[in-house]
Parts: structure tokens; sequence; C-alpha cells
């Protein structure tokens, strides 16, 4: 019997990650919730306007999205550290900057992907024209994967911490200010009817770049995080 | 030569060649703070439009340089201490976050009081003072990080990585900042950076910045002395140092 | 059978470690040949886990080096791993996978021997429980499943950290006699353990970390 391939490893990896996402699925759904939740807060906190919610209803839902997904991000590791899975990651003839890219593909899948199919509920929620909410989509489906991939970095260096979880916020949110600025701006665009493929040029650069820099960086920090 | 490089590096011998250093660095310091402030609080002009307000300048735009220039030390001194595993790279990288933090935190701070009499409050969402606050956060992130991690050479490698991704995004960030305030405030608050200088100007500015580069070199080498001494407190040579001072 | 090559060598040169500020080693030297032994002793907390974590490569020692077949092993990287097994203090088992979907998951990560999955579940007594999830499973048979591993993979070098954790006699000696296998075959195994180990080869080199 020969050895896995890098593609088979890959897809044998990626597919183990969802199947045990769908064997714990009531865990999926509670970043979900709070997605929605912190959305519904802030017509409360701040007014019911219609032409408000309007017009800072896009930053609302990307602020709302950057919370959801810092809030899920540590389930990428945690459960493969605390098992002892990962040192056996770490230690797998295969290039673990390979095996990287198929973990924070499964934990987009499991985490980032389901925003995208909640949020045009949460653009009628912000009154969010038919436009804006075609745009919400596209920054959601290139920001969120940005997102996943830096927050990946993150999590690999504090996931040994018994205090991971609030330094990690300290070490995600301020490099998570770029797409927030993009994807934000991009969905406000739309709604008054200008244009933003220069917003998603940019998301997509940014998606380019996270995607070719940051499974080298995760795989070097998890292995100064395991020594 | 690289066997050269590999004695300075060694902690010992560091520890000596950086304490002959220190008196003649502070010196220099504060020969060079004395020229800036007395050419900058005196000699220069008073502004037209900003009368003498604008003279915290020679503070905050030398302490925002310098808040940029260590988070690029110190991720370059983290990135050697990575690829070649030298101790005292690894030092110098968590010895500048402190440092850097400082400057950040007194280019934010001046930048408030300057703005107070030009804008009529003590926060805008001014472009720089915004990527300055984000800076600051990501020096924050990474003594955070190294303050978790109990190993110290675990925690110095951590931080070095989290300061290599900081530095590459620095610049994204300073775009999108750029970005953001030109599409929600018009292009206002350009005044940090005047056109055209005054000539008398520009001397205590300069003065400043070399004496806040030299203020660094100080303050860098102090704390990573410390940072040696603790390290290396189980070592031969340090017991015999702590002996030579009982 | 798997036999391995008679010629791999381990070689570790002035091995030192620091933890905490505090040595745990230091000038640490050894060679590991075909069907040898490494016994490493010492108290808790005297470095046996970090010798071991550093001669699999997780660790990197803070002076010396380490040697496979004469090439340092963070050169050859991913292709030390191809030849070595590690088994933690931590079984590295998904419990909400079955026994099986965990053995199938490990042999994609490294060498297939060749051993069927159920051959591999029956060798450690835990035929019956292929489709079980593991979370099922009591902590002895956890053991053996993490075990198992080394049946469905091809390494000559095996790692573990105490390995009879949680199992009872029986289960000591079944592993014991797959360790004997294994060695017969050529193989090479460093180990650390509270039990007394019972070997049949003599070809052990001990290590003792608190002398």
């Amino acid at each position: 019997m020969k050895p896995a391939t890098l593609p088979q490893a890959f897809s044998i990896l990626l597919r183990r990650d969802l199947t045990l996402a769908y064997r714990r699925r009531s865990e999926m759904i509670n970043p979900l919730l709070f997605f929605v939740l912190v959305t519904a807060l802030f017509p409360l906190g701040i007014s019911a306007d219609p032409a408000l919610l309007r017009e800072i209803g896009p930053g609302i839902i990307w602020v709302a999205a950057l919370l959801a997904s810092l809030l899920s991000l540590e389930t990428v590791f945690r459960s493969d550290f605390d098992d002892g899975s990962l040192e056996q990651l770490l230690l797998s003839p295969h290039p673990l900057s390979v095996l990287m890219i198929a973990k924070v593909l499964a934990h987009w899948l499991i985490t980032g992907l389901p925003l995208l199919i909640v949020a045009p509920l949460l653009g009628v929620l912000l009154n969010l024209s038919t436009a804006a909410m075609k745009t919400l989509l596209l920054t959601l489906a290139l920001g969120t994967p940005v997102l996943s991939l830096i927050g990946a970095i993150g999590v690999a260096l504090t996931v040994g911490l018994r205090k991971g979880g609030t330094i990690l916020s300290l070490l995600v949110l301020p490099l998570y200010v770029p797409v927030l600025i993009f994807a934000a701006s991009a969905v406000a665009n739309s709604d008054a009817g200008l244009p933003v493929s220069a917003h998603l040029s940019l998301l997509a650069a940014l998606l380019v770049l996270a995607i070719s820099l940051s499974p080298a960086a995760t795989a070097a920090s998890l292995r100064i995080s395991m020594s | 030569m690289l066997r050269f490089f590999h004695q300075l590096a060694s902690p010992k011998h560091f520890y000596r060649i950086s304490g002959k250093w220190i008196p003649w660095l502070g010196a220099a310091c504060l020969a060079f703070m004395l020229a800036g402030l007395y050419q900058g609080l005196l000699v220069a002009p008073t502004d037209y439009q900003q009368g003498d307000s604008y003279r915290i300048m020679f503070v905050h735009v030398p302490a925002a340089w310098m808040s940029l220039f260590i988070y690029m030390v110190m991720a370059i001194a983290g990135g050697i201490g990575l690829v070649w595993r030298i101790k005292l790279a690894e030092i110098m990288a968590i010895s500048s976050a402190h440092v850097g933090a400082s400057f950040t935190f007194l280019a934010l701070i001046t930048g408030s009081i300057w703005g107070k009499p030009m804008w009529g409050s003590w926060w805008v969402w001014d472009a720089r003072l915004t990527s300055e606050l984000i800076l600051l956060f990501l020096y924050l992130g990474v003594i955070a990080l190294y303050n978790a991690v109990e190993d110290r050479r675990t925690a110095a490698r951590a931080t070095s990585i989290l300061a290599l991704v900081g530095v590459v995004n620095i610049p994204i960030i300073h775009y999108s900042v750029e970005w953001w305030n030109t599409l929600h405030q018009g292009p206002t608050v350009t005044k940090f950076d005047a056109p055209s200088i005054d000539f008398r100007m520009l001397i205590p500015l300069l003065l400043m910045a070399i004496a806040f580069k030299l203020f660094y070199a100080v303050v860098v080498l102090l704390r990573a002395r410390v940072e040696v001494l603790q390290r290396e407190r189980n070592t031969s040579w340090v017991k015999a140092l702590v002996a030579e001072h009982e | 059978m798997t036999h391995y090559d008679q010629t791999d060598t381990l070689e570790a040169r002035d091995l030192t470690c620091i933890r905490d500020d505090r040595s745990l080693f230091s000038e640490l030297s050894f060679t590991l040949k075909s069907g040898q032994v490494l016994l490493v002793e010492g108290r808790n907390g005297s470095g046996k886990t970090s010798l071991l974590r550093i001669l699999c490569g997780i660790r990197q020692p803070d002076e010396g080096h380490i040697h496979w077949n004469g090439g340092d092993i963070y050169r050859l990287a991913t292709g030390f791993n191809a030849v070595t097994a590690w088994v933690g203090h931590k079984d590295g088992i998904k419990l909400e996978l079955t026994a099986r979907e965990n053995l199938v998951f490990a042999r994609s990560l490294g060498t297939p021997s060749g051993l069927d999955i159920a051959e591999a579940l029956d060798a450690m007594e835990l035929g019956g429980f292929d489709d079980v999830s593991a979370i099922n499973l009591s902590a002895g048979q956890k053991r053996r499943l993490a075990l198992a591993r080394l049946l469905v993979t091809r390494s000559p070098l095996w790692i573990l950290d105490e390995p009879f954790t949680s199992l009872d006699t029986h289960g000591i000696s079944l592993i014991e006699s797959m360790i004997n296998k294994h060695l017969v075959d050529g193989g090479m195994l460093a180990v650390t353990s509270h039990h007394t180990v019972t070997l049949d080869s003599n070809d052990i080199t001990r290590i003792n970390l608190s002398a």
C-alpha cells in the first residue's frame, strides 16, 4: 500500500473535520445565533428609524460578523490540541502548511459559510436595499475566509495558553480592520448606488494575500506553540 | 564573519559591550534633546495659523516616526531570531515592544493635545491618529502574548511571528484607514504634514528625531541587559557578576 | 511482513534542554540502531517527556543535534516524520470518530504498513469495536486504539511516552509482544515508562535523567 498523496491527505483531513463538525452540530449553531442577536441589539440600543438603520446597517452587520468569526475561531485547533491530534498532524510526513489550508477551509465551511446564509435575514432587519444585500453577500464570501485565515495564526499562537481566548481577540481584531473597512464601505456604497468594484477587488487581493501567507505563518506558529 | 557575529551575539559579550555604550548614547541623547528643545521652543518661528500650539509637533512627529520605526526593528530582529535562532535578536525584539508601545502612546497623546485647539475636541478620527491607535493595539497584542507564554524562549519566538504578521499588515491597515478617512470625512485633516515647512522648524524636528532614536537605543539596551541577566541567571558568568557586586 | 533497514541509525549529539530557565539535561549523547531500545528513566519533571518530544521533532533542543542516517532531522523535516511514530501522553484520538475512522485517518497521515484496519484492531483485541465511537471506549481501550496506530503505519522508529498508562496486565503484555515483534523486525524504540518493561531484547540503552 502506498502512502497517501498530498491531495488525498488534504481531502481526508477536510472530510474528517467536516464529519467531526457534523457529529457535534449542536455547537455550530451558537456563533450563528450570536451573529443574529448582536445585530438585533443595535436597533434596540440606538433607534429603530429605518433611514438611520439603513445607513449604519452595513457596519453593524460586518462588526457582528467579525465578532461571530472571532467567537468560533478557537474551535479550529482547540479539540485537536486537547486530545493530542495536533501533535500527530505536526508529525505527519505531509507539509504542515498545506494541512493548515485544509483545517482553515473546513473551519470556514462550518462557521463562515453559515453567516452568508443568515446575512440576508439581517439585511431585511436593517432595511438594506436589494443591491446592498447582493454586495453584502459578495463581501462576506470574500471577507470571511480572510478572517478565518488571519484568525488561524492567532489561534495557533495562543492554543497552548490557559487564558488564550482573551488574548486572541487582542491579537486578531486589529488585523481585521482592513477587511471591515473595505467590506462595510462596499455595502454602504452599493446602498447609495455607487460603484463597488474597487472595494471588491481590494477584498479579493486581501484574500489572495491571506491564502498565500497565512498557512505558512499558522504552521510556524503551531510548531512554536507545541514545543 | 559569521563567527564574529555569533560572538557579538553571545549574551555575555553583549552585556559587557552594551555597558560601555550606554553612557555615551545617553549623553548624546541628552545633548540632541536639549538642542532640539531649544531650537523648537525658542528659535523656531511662531506659526501664522496655529500660533505656538504647533510646537508640540516637535514631540508628536518624531514619536510617530519612532512608533513605526521600532515596529520594523522589532519585526526584523524577531525574523532574525526565528531564522538563525540567535537569542540576542529575540531579546532585542521583545525589549523593543515596550518602548515602541510607549512612543505610540506618546504620539497619540500629543496628537490629541495638538488637535484640541485645531479641531476643538480631544479626539478626531483622523487617518493618522486612527492608524496610530491600531498600531498601539498591535503593540499591546505583542506584549500580552509575550507575558502569557510561560517559557521565555517560546514566548519570544511566538511574539516574533506575531510581529512579522503585523509588519505585513501595517501598510494594509494604514492604506485602508486612509481610504476610509477620505470616504467619510473628506481630505480635511492633512494639516500634520505642512506642504512646505520652514527651515527653522525642520532643524528642531530632525534634532528631536535623532534624540528619540538615541533614547530608544539607550532604553532598549537597558531592557535587553535586564532580560539577558534574567535568562542567563543560572550561568557561571552571571553568578560571577553577582558575586562581584556583593 | 515488514522488515526495516538494518542500517538505520538515530544519533543524538550533546542535547541540551532548558525549560523555564531551568536546565533539564545537558550534553546528552547516544546512538540508537536497528533493533535497539532507548529506555529513558528519571523522576517526574526530570525531562523525560521533553527528551522524547525533542527526539520526534516536536520540540527543538536548545543545544545539540539529532541525526537520522547522518542527516539533521530538522533538515529532513517531513522526511523524518515519515520514519517516526509518536504516541504521547494524550492518545491523539478523536472521541467523535469510530475506532475504524480513527485508524483510517492515522494511516493516511503516515506510511501504510499494509496491515488491514480490522487486523490491527484484532491484534489490539479491539475486534468488534470497529464502528463504536471512541467516546464509548474505556481508558485502556482508548490507549490500545492509540497504540494500534503503530500497526497500521510503517515506521522504523517508535517514540512512546508512557505507553502502558491505563492498561491492565494483559494489555501491557499485549503491547510488550507488539514491541518485541517490532524490534525483531529491525525497528527501534525510544520509551519512557513507570512500569518495568519486560522485553526479549538485551540491546537496551538506559538513560537516567535524574542521575
